[in-house]
């Protein structure tokens, strides 16, 4: 995770456009890090919002991998997002996101983030798409898939 | 088994917590029953997964935009059940519908 400029997936782990899944890892910060600092001052945890932005940008990949990097989600709707348990700085997340349904210019989906076996968190996601609204917005989203692995070859195959 | 206009009302009643006796067929979403743009995703959530659809929202906007149509054409409630009805009725005729 970079905090600091809101990238909170580090890797794709699985991306299947036929079963409309994508599972995803994200390594949380140290308890070094500064938010850290304040959640909370001796008894650091990872704040539940950004669990859910987690959860999120998960499910975003899982939309843009859909439409084929032609559209752009974003987040309208979060509904029973329920936050299980705690997650310590240095924990590995898991995150699965699937897709509940496919609207006109909206998707539904729904994620949860483990921490090894254990469910820390789900949610059902609503998100507005549009047709990417900026091109340095689309070299920057192609920059960071590249960066995180994300399977280009899975939207030929799709 | 009740009307789609029934079902609608309901869907938005419970959605938006509307009370359901001031929702009639000539009820506009947005002007009358004051719905915004984010209430009614959740209503569209709803209506495809009930009448298992897919309602053509960005064409629609995009047509009362490029003024081809109106917006009481698709958001007083007994037109929407009407273009509902007609969304149903192309999909088990296997037509489709577009998105």
């Amino acid at each position: 995770m970079q905090l600091e400029t809101f990238q909170l997936i580090d890797r794709i782990v699985d991306l299947n456009l036929d079963a409309k899944t994508i599972v995803v890892e994200a390594d949380v910060p140290p308890d070094s890090h500064s938010v850290f600092a304040g959640h909370f001052p001796g008894y650091p945890i990872m704040p539940g919002v950004l669990l859910t932005e987690a959860m999120a940008q998960s499910s975003g990949w899982l939309i843009l991998g859909l439409t084929k990097f032609e559209r752009m989600p974003f987040l309208a709707m979060v509904k029973e997002a329920k936050m299980r348990g705690f997650v310590s700085p240095g924990s590995v997340l898991t995150i699965e996101a699937k897709i509940e349904h496919e609207g006109s210019g909206f998707t539904v989906t729904s994620a949860k983030v483990r921490v090894g076996k254990e469910l820390k968190c789900n949610a059902e996601l609503t998100f507005r798409h549009i047709p990417f609204p900026s091109p340095d917005l689309r070299v920057h989203m192609d920059a960071l898939a590249n960066k995180i692995g994300f399977p280009l070859q899975a939207m030929s195959n799709g | 088994m009740s009307s789609t206009f029934e079902q609608i009302a309901n869907i938005i009643a419970e959605t938006c917590d509307i009370p359901r006796d001031t929702i009639k067929p000539e009820s506009h979403a947005i002007d009358d029953l004051g719905i915004d743009s984010l209430d009614f995703l959740d209503i569209a959530f709803a209506i495809d997964k009930a009448f298992g659809i897919k309602m053509p929202l960005e064409k629609w906007t995009q047509e009362v935009n490029d003024g081809k149509a109106t917006t009481e054409q698709y958001f007083v409630l007994q037109n929407l059940a009407d273009r509902i009805d007609e969304l149903v009725a192309a999909k088990n005729a296997g037509t489709g519908s577009a998105s």
